[in-house]
C-alpha cells in the first residue's frame, strides 16, 4: 500500500517561525497548480494499491472545495485506491466556512488537521498566527458539525511566554473538543526565518530545561486524556493513528506531488525542486533524487525510533551503550522491542547519535 | 674589502617606537630598495610579523652608503628582535656588531626591554648611538629623553639625531652618525678563519644557509670549513652578502664583514648558532666566544586536534625548528589528548607564535596545554628531578622539597599606576625589591616573581592595569623553595591528565574553582550528567556539574521530508568525531583551550 502526498505550496501569509516551503497565494496560479496536481497525478505510474492521500502545505484549505474534489476525482479515476482510504487535509482554523467543511467531506476528506497551535490569544499573537483561540475551537466544533469525526489538532510546545499554567489551558480546552489526534511539536528556531532573527522574542521562549518539562507535561496530560503517544509528537485515540504519516516512520511506501514534495517510492527517494514555475510547466514534475538506497538499517533505526512500538531490540546497533541509556531513563525494553520513554523522545537526536557512533 | 668602510650595527628599540620604519628609511636612502618596490616593514617579511607589528627573526641586510666625507661605506644592518622572549636572538645579533643604534620615542621615552637589550649591547662593548625619533609628535619631548638617556642608561644623548623616521626628517644624519661613530672592526684577513654563527635557516636547495659575521681570515667557496663544535667539516658552495630579498654569492667573506656561507649542509643540527667557523686546512686555535645557550623556559603539551594528523606535526614542528633553535619538543602521550608533543619555549609569546605558526602555515588544529614551567623537585631519598609536565609530578609522600624558578623582573610605568602593578606583583607572589623614579611621572619597580605566575597571563593582565603604559622584562634568577602542589581536574571521577598543572598551595582553590566554572561553560550538556570537580590529591576543592541534557529532538519532519532529520544526524555524528571522548565524557577542544585564559 502506498500513500500520496500532494503538496500545496500557498499561504495567505508566512508565520514567522516557518522554514518550510510557501509562496503567497494566488487564485490564478491555484488552478493552474491544481491542473498541474491532477496531470501529475494521471501520469504518476502508481500500480500499487493507494491507501492514504495528504493534502499538505502550505495551506492546501486555500484550494476550493471544488479543486480538492477534482483532485480526488483524479485519484479515484487514475490510481487503485484502497477501499475506506484516508484522506487528509491540512486545515487553517482563520474564518471557518461549514459550507466549505461540508463540500470537503462530500469530496472524499475525511481526516482534518486543523492549524491551532494554541488556545491562547497572546501566545497565537506572538506566534504570528491569524487566528484566535475561539476561531481555533470554533474550526474543531464546525467541522465536527460538518460531519468529520476524525480531526487532529497541532499545538506548538515551548513557544515564546508559555508557562505550564497556560499549556495546562491549551491542553484543557483541546481535550474537551472532539479531537481524536494530537500533533504536538516543539517549537524549532529555523535559520533564516524572522523568529531567528527577533532576539527579544527568543528571549521569552522557554529554555531547554522548561522546553523539556512543557513537552512531558503535554505527553502526560493527552495520556490522561486518552490520547495515546504512538510517535514523538504524535498523539491519537485508539485507531486514530495517521495512517499516511506511519508511512513516513515505518518506512513504507510515499508517492509526492507539487512542488517542494518528497517522496519514498520505487525504490529510491527523491524530491521536487521547490520550484512553482518549473512544476507548472513541465509535462511531468521534475524530480530530483535524494537517495538511490532508502530504508537501509540507519534510516530505520532513525525513523522507527519516533514510534513508541520502537525497534526490534535485535537490530539495534551500539549495544554496548544501551545499559547506560537504559539507566538513564532514555530507552526502555518491551516485548523484544527497544522503546524510547518519553524523556528519551525529548533528545532522541542525541540517543539516536549515541547508539550509531 | 678593507675593512676601514665597513660598520656593522643593528638597532634597538622597544615595540612601536619605530625600528622597522627606520629601517626602512635607511634602506631608501642607501638605495637598498628602490622606491617602487618599497613596501613596509621589509625586513619583517614574515606574515606574523607583520600583523603584530614585531620582529621575531633577526635578519640581516647588506646596504652601501656614500658619505659625505666622499667615500662609500658599507652597512651592514641586522635587524633584532625587541621582546623580551626573543632576548637570545638580539644577544646573537648583538655580536655580529660593533654598533647599535638606541632609537627612543620622543613622546614615551625609555621602555623596560629597550633598557634591557641598551644594557645587553653595552656588555657586548658596543657603542650605542641613541636616536629620538617621532620628533613630529605634537606630545614629542626630545630634550626631556635625551636627559633621560643619560640620567638612566649613562651615555652621552644630549646631541641625539632628533628624526622622524615616518617622515624621513634627519635620516641623514643617523647614517652619518653610523659612519662618524661605530667603530670599523678590527679584522685580521690573514690570519686563520674565525667566523661567528649568529643564525641560520634551512634552505630546501641549498641546505642549511649560515648567517656569519667573520672576525679573522677569509673564506671562499671551494674552501673546506670546519664547525667547531661539532667537528663537522663542509665545502663552501657558496658565500657572500645578503639584501633585503635575496643572497648575493660574491664568491668570498673577508674578515669585518657580515654574510653567509652555504655548505650543502643537511642537519640544522650541526650549525649551532654561536658556534665558531674556520678552516680544516688551517684552523684558528681558539673558537671565538660563544654565547649563553637559550633554554626553553616555559613548556605546554601541543596535540593536534585530529589525532592522525600527528605525522603531520611532527613535521611542521620539524621545519620550524630548522628556523628556530630554541623550540624544542618531543614525543609525549596524554589519555586524555593521544600522541602528541611537549614542547618548550621561551616565554609565552614564543609559544603564542609557535602555536600560530602551525595553525597557520601548516594548516593545523591544534590542542594546547596549559603552560608549565620546569620545577625542581628533590625526593625523600635524595634524588632531584626537574618536572616541566605535571603529570609527572611525583606523590607528595616522596617530595622532600620542590623549588619554582624566579625571575627579576623589571616593570617600567607611569607614577600614576604604581599601585596597580604592584597590587598586580602582589597577587603574583611577587617580592617587593625596588622602586626608584625615573623622572616626575615614570617609575621603575624590580620585582622577583615566580616564573609560573607570569608566564601564565601576567603580560596581558599588566597591559590591562596600566592601560597599555607599561613595560616588562625578566630574566631567569634561580629556584626557590615554594609550597606547590598538583592541582588535578577530574570529569565524571577521572582524572584529565592534559588539564592537571603544578600551583602555589595559596592559589589552588580558586585557580580550581575558576576551571571547574569555565569547564562547565565549555562543556555541552550531554545525554549523562558531568561532574566536574578540582582535586588536590583526594581531596575535592570545587565541584559544578553540566546537567544533563533535556532537549534535542527535531520534532518536525513535514510530508515525509526526512532530508533535516538526516543531515543533522550527520552533522551530530561529525560533531561528535572532534569531541575527545573522556570515558562517557565528550570534550569539545574548546574546553580544553579555555582554562588556558581564566581572566578572559
Amino acid at each position: 500500500m502506498t500513500g500520496l502526498y500532494l503538496h500545496i505550496p500557498f499561504c495567505a501569509r508566512k508565520c514567522p517561525y516557518c522554514a518550510f516551503f510557501s509562496v503567497p497565494y494566488r487564485k490564478g496560479t491555484v488552478a493552474a497548480y491544481t491542473e498541474a496536481v491532477k496531470r501529475n497525478i494521471a501520469a504518476c505510474g502508481l500500480t500499487d494499491r493507494v491507501d492514504t492521500v495528504y493534502f499538505g502545505g502550505g495551506t492546501p484549505s486555500l484550494l476550493t472545495a471544488a479543486q480538492v474534489s477534482d483532485i480526488l476525482n483524479t485519484c479515484a479515476k487514475y490510481l487503485h485506491l484502497a477501499p475506506e482510504p484516508e484522506i487528509t487535509l491540512e486545515y487553517d482554523p482563520t474564518g471557518s466556512r461549514e459550507t466549505y467543511l461540508r463540500d470537503l467531506y462530500a469530496a472524499g476528506v475525511d481526516r482534518l488537521s486543523i492549524g491551532t497551535q494554541s488556545f491562547s490569544d497572546r501566545q497565537l499573537k506572538l506566534l504570528g498566527r491569524t487566528h484566535t483561540a475561539q476561531q481555533g475551537k470554533k474550526a474543531v466544533l464546525t467541522a465536527y458539525a460538518a460531519g468529520f469525526r476524525n480531526i487532529s489538532c497541532d499545538l506548538m510546545l515551548a513557544v515564546p511566554e508559555q508557562t505550564a499554567e497556560l499549556l495546562a489551558e491549551t491542553l484543557q480546552t483541546l481535550t474537551e473538543l472532539p479531537v481524536v489526534h494530537v500533533s504536538a511539536y516543539l517549537l524549532q528556531v529555523e535559520e533564516g526565518t524572522p523568529l531567528a532573527g527577533d532576539a527579544a522574542l527568543l528571549a521569552r521562549c522557554p529554555d531547554e530545561d522548561a522546553a523539556a518539562d512543557l513537552y512531558l507535561q503535554a505527553v502526560h496530560t493527552l495520556e490522561n486524556a486518552g490520547l495515546h503517544q504512538y510517535e514523538v509528537s504524535s498523539f491519537a485515540r485508539e485507531g486514530f493513528e495517521s495512517r499516511h504519516n506511519l508511512k513516513y516512520w515505518c518506512c513504507e511506501p510515499y508517492f509526492g506531488i507539487g512542488a517542494g514534495a518528497h517522496a519514498c517510492c520505487f525504490g529510491k527517494r527523491s524530491c521536487v525542486p521547490e520550484d512553482i514555475a518549473a512544476f507548472l510547466e513541465a509535462e511531468r514534475q521534475p524530480e530530483q533524487l535524494l537517495s538511490a538506497s532508502p530504508c537501509d538499517p540507519e534510516e530505520r533505526l532513525m525513523l522507527g525510533l519516533r514510534l513508541t512500538e520502537g525497534v526490534p531490540s535485535e537490530r539495534l546497533p551500539g549495544k554496548q551503550k544501551i545499559p547506560a541509556l537504559q539507566k538513564a531513563g532514555y530507552l526502555r525494553e518491551r516485548n523484544g522491542k527497544t522503546v524510547l520513554t518519553p524523556e528519551g523522545f525529548a533528545v532522541s537526536n542525541a540517543v539516536i547519535t549515541e547508539l550509531l557512533t | 674589502m678593507d675593512p676601514k668602510y665597513i660598520r656593522n650595527f643593528c638597532i634597538i628599540a622597544h615595540i612601536d617606537h619605530g625600528k622597522s620604519t627606520l629601517a626602512d628609511r635607511i634602506l631608501e636612502k642607501t638605495r637598498t630598495v628602490a622606491e617602487r618596490d618599497m613596501e613596509q616593514q621589509i625586513l619583517d617579511n614574515m606574515e606574523l610579523e607583520r600583523e603584530r607589528g614585531i620582529t621575531i627573526k633577526a635578519r640581516a641586510v647588506r646596504l652601501q652608503y656614500q658619505a659625505k666625507d666622499g667615500e662609500t661605506y658599507i652597512f651592514d644592518l641586522i635587524d633584532t628582535p625587541g621582546h623580551v622572549d626573543f632576548n637570545y636572538e638580539v644577544s646573537r645579533s648583538l655580536a655580529a656588531c660593533e654598533g647599535a643604534i638606541l632609537i627612543v620615542d620622543a613622546s614615551q621615552g625609555i621602555e623596560a626591554q629597550t633598557l634591557a637589550n641598551t644594557y645587553l649591547a653595552i656588555e657586548h662593548d658596543l657603542e650605542v648611538i641613541p636616536v629620538v625619533n617621532k620628533i613630529d609628535l605634537p606630545s614629542a619631548q626630545p630634550e626631556r629623553v635625551c636627559q633621560e638617556v643619560e640620567d638612566i642608561i649613562g651615555i652621552p644623548a644630549m646631541d641625539a639625531p632628533r628624526i622622524s623616521a615616518k617622515l624621513g626628517t634627519n635620516i641623514e644624519e643617523v647614517l652619518e652618525r653610523i659612519v662618524t661613530d661605530i667603530p670599523a672592526p678590527q679584522a685580521d684577513k690573514n690570519a686563520p678563519l674565525r667566523a661567528l654563527i649568529f643564525d641560520s635557516y634551512y634552505d630546501p636547495y641549498k641546505g642549511v644557509i649560515i648567517y656569519v659575521r667573520v672576525k679573522d681570515g677569509t673564506v671562499q667557496v671551494g674552501d673546506t670549513i670546519r664547525l667547531m663544535a661539532t667537528g663537522a667539516e663542509f665545502t663552501v658552495t657558496e658565500t657572500g652578502y645578503m639584501t633585503t630579498d635575496q643572497l648575493v654569492n660574491t664568491g668570498v667573506l673577508e674578515a669585518g664583514e657580515v654574510g653567509y656561507i652555504a655548505a650543502s649542509i643537511k642537519s640544522i643540527g650541526d650549525t649551532q648558532v654561536g658556534d665558531t667557523v674556520t678552516l680544516a686546512e688551517r684552523p684558528c686555535t681558539e673558537p671565538l666566544p660563544g654565547y649563553r645557550k637559550v633554554n626553553p623556559m616555559v613548556f605546554s603539551g601541543i596535540y593536534p586536534a585530529d589525532g592522525a594528523r600527528y605525522g603531520d606535526l611532527r613535521d611542521a614542528l620539524e621545519k620550524l625548528q630548522l628556523n628556530d633553535a630554541a623550540l624544542s619538543f618531543e614525543p609525549e602521550t596524554s589519555v586524555a589528548l593521544g600522541f602528541g608533543f611537549r614542547c618548550g619555549f621561551l616565554g609565552l609569546l614564543h609559544m603564542e607564535i609557535i602555536q600560530e605558526r602551525l595553525e597557520r602555515e601548516y594548516n593545523l588544529d591544534l590542542i594546547t596545554t596549559a603552560p608549565s614551567v620546569i620545577y625542581k623537585v628533590t625526593l625523600t631519598d635524595g634524588t632531584v628531578q626537574y618536572i616541566d609536565n605535571p603529570t609527572n609530578y611525583p606523590d607528595p609522600s616522596l617530595i622532600a622539597q620542590a623549588e619554582e624558578p624566579l625571575v627579576k623582573a623589571d616593570i617600567l610605568v607611569p607614577s600614576e599606576y604604581v599601585g596597580n602593578v604592584m597590587d598586580l606583583c602582589q597577587d603574583r607572589r611577587g617580592t617587593f625589591k625596588d622602586m626608584q623614579y625615573l623622572d616626575d611621572t615614570r617609575v621603575t619597580l624590580k620585582y622577583e616573581l615566580p616564573l609560573n605566575e607570569i608566564v601564565y597571563d601576567f603580560f596581558d593582565a599588566l597591559k590591562s592595569r596600566t592601560r597599555g603604559y607599561a613595560s616588562f622584562d625578566y630574566e631567569l634568577m634561580g629556584y626557590a623553595p615554594s609550597k606547590l602542589v598538583k592541582l588535578d581536574i577530574l570529569l565524571n571521577g577521572e582524572v584529565v591528565d592534559a588539564l592537571s598543572f603544578i600551583i602555589h598551595t595559596d592559589k589552588a582553590y580558586a585557580r580550581g574553582r575558576k576551571i571547574a566554572e569555565k569547564l562547565k561553560e565549555n562543556i555541552p550538556r550531554q545525554l549523562f550528567e558531568v561532574p566536574i570537580q578540582a582535586a588536590i590529591g583526594g581531596k575535592i576543592i570545587a565541584r559544578e556539574t553540566v546537567k544533563a541534557m533535556r532537549k534535542d529532538v527535531l520534532a518536525k519532519c513535514y510530508g515525509g521530508d526526512i532530508t533535516r532529520k538526516k543531515k543533522l544526524l550527520e552533522k551530530q555524528k561529525e560533531g561528535k568525531k572532534r569531541m575527545r571522548q573522556l570515558g562517557t565524557v565528550e570534550v569539545p577542544q574548546e574546553a580544553f583551550m579555555s582554562v588556558l585564559k581564566l581572566d578572559e
